[in-house]
């Protein structure tokens, strides 16, 4: 027994356009599209130059960061305890930003 | 391969990391000297109530630099826990019982990285813990950049009161690497990213799961990976006030997913308090074998609250009052902080009444701070 085959369309739908004979694949012209992209951003990287960008807040101009009220956190004692408030009933633990982490408790 | 041997390896690891990552920014910048936090103090009494818990205890912290080179922390905190939680009130009696948790770190500055050495123990009656940790900070980029590396190393003892015959190990590795950067000369951010493993035994022996209505051990795995990153900035809104945000995505190989955002504003207040307000927001879906009553054996299974799915919203404020200060000598200040939290669960039933269970809690913090 033979398996039917499909009919090729003989006609495009309509809107549609016949690829050019030659043309890459559809896939292949994304690939191009984004080589050409990546060039042209290397080519913008080299017109401003490859020099490593320089610090633009200097440190005269770092007062108010220096103020106790920008300090993420100011006191290390509550900051442990309230910590180990939120270890014993939360499953999530790390990434607190308070150093060594972890509350060392059942 | 001798501990001490493998702890150099890790921390000449960890200096070449630093070195060859950031070394092309620090060269964009004049590179600063690291400086030693400041000297101080601080004393602390905590209280909490909720749930039918109550914990409360003082703790100290002094630091003191030496030679401008070494400064040298010590630390101890109590906990005194009388525990009437719903898990003990359906399951056992209600107990009281202390943990003493002391720390000592030493903080080196060399050119422009600070390194936090710190060991810790943690003693309760049936659970001792015992850590090892070392951080590394390093200002690069002008002071604009600051990266962190850090590690820890813990190992737990657990035991079970009135049961001689149980005792059991986990230990526990956690590694976190942070950025804070300078954005401009009112803005602050930070990312840090925190990597925890833990193998042994990580349930409790007390705490029992339902399996047809039958009250069963709890089975937890014995190894267990996290991954948490936590974004945050802050900035300065020029009425000598400032605002922060922060949010963390947790997820481990328990197939817990959790999130959590905050908001915080903090402001002067004439020329002697400082206040602080802010909101925070939880929410964690369930372990893969958490079950509230569980209608199949399982390998695993747990009845742990805290393994399950539930949100919970916290507000707080806190007050710093400049109590006393002598320009050049010291700086004395007084502080008072309360949150009050509210936690609904969403697949953990209250056996006395069928009804899913949820509570609300208060946490006190009174406390005295030195600079000197």
């Amino acid at each position: 027994m033979t398996t039917p085959v499909a009919a090729a369309p003989l006609c495009l739908a309509p809107g549609r356009r016949l690829p050019r004979l030659g043309a890459p694949p559809a896939d292949r012209q994304s690939r191009i599209r984004g080589v050409r992209l990546a060039l042209a951003l290397l080519a913008a990287a080299a017109a401003v130059g490859c020099s490593t960008p320089e610090p633009w807040v200097k440190p005269y101009e770092r007062e108010r960061l220096a103020d106790p009220i920008m300090r993420l956190n100011r006191d290390a004692l509550a900051a442990k305890h309230s910590e180990h408030v939120r270890d014993i009933r939360e499953a999530s633990r790390g990434a607190t930003g308070v150093q060594g982490g972890g509350c060392g408790c059942k | 391969m001798a501990a001490s041997e493998r702890l150099g390896r890790l921390v000449a690891a960890l200096a070449g990391l630093l070195g060859g990552v950031f070394g092309s920014l620090v060269s964009a910048g004049a590179a600063r000297a690291a400086t030693l936090p400041e000297d101080r103090a601080e004393a602390l009494v905590h209280v909490y109530e909720g749930g039918g818990v109550t914990a409360s205890g003082p703790a100290v912290l002094v630091r003191k630099s030496l030679a401008d080179k070494v400064s040298l922390t010590g630390s101890f905190y109590i906990d005194a826990v009388s525990n009437a939680s719903i898990d003990v009130v359906t399951t056992a009696s209600p107990y009281k019982e202390r943990r003493n948790d002391y720390g000592l770190a030493l903080d080196y500055a060399v050119r422009d990285s600070s390194i936090t050495l710190a060991v810790g123990a943690s003693n309760e009656p049936d659970y001792t813990t015992r850590s090892l940790s070392l951080d590394i900070a390093q200002e690069t980029f002008g002071g604009m950049t600051t990266v962190n590396v850090g590690f820890t190393r813990a190992a737990d003892e657990v035991g079970k009161t009135g049961d001689p015959g149980f005792s059991d190990q986990a230990k526990h590795w956690q590694y976190r690497v942070g950025v804070t950067q300078i954005l401009t000369p009112t803005w602050l951010a930070s990312v840090n990213l925190e990597g925890v493993s833990d193998t042994g035994y990580l349930g409790s022996p007390y705490r029992i799961a339902l399996v047809y209505g039958a009250a069963v051990p709890e089975r937890h795995p014995r190894t267990r990976s996290s991954r948490a990153i936590k974004f945050r900035a802050i900035g300065d809104l020029g009425s000598r006030d400032a605002v922060r945000a922060e949010y963390r995505y947790f997820w481990d190989t328990w197939d817990i997913k959790a999130h959590t955002a905050e908001l915080g504003y903090s402001r002067y207040l004439g020329e002697r308090f400082l206040a602080d307000a802010f909101v925070r927001y939880y929410k964690q879906g369930a372990a893969l074998f958490y079950s509230d009553n569980a209608q199949a054996e399982t390998t695993y299974v747990s009845r742990n609250r805290q393994l399950s799915d539930f949100d919970n919203v916290v507000i707080g404020g806190k007050l710093s009052f400049d109590w006393k200060k002598q320009p050049g000598l010291y700086d004395l200040k007084a502080n008072a902080g309360v949150e009050l939290l509210n936690v609904k669960y969403k697949n953990f039933t209250d056996v006395r009444n069928g009804s899913l269970y949820s509570m609300r809690a208060a946490v006190l913090q009174l406390y005295l701070t030195a600079t000197y």
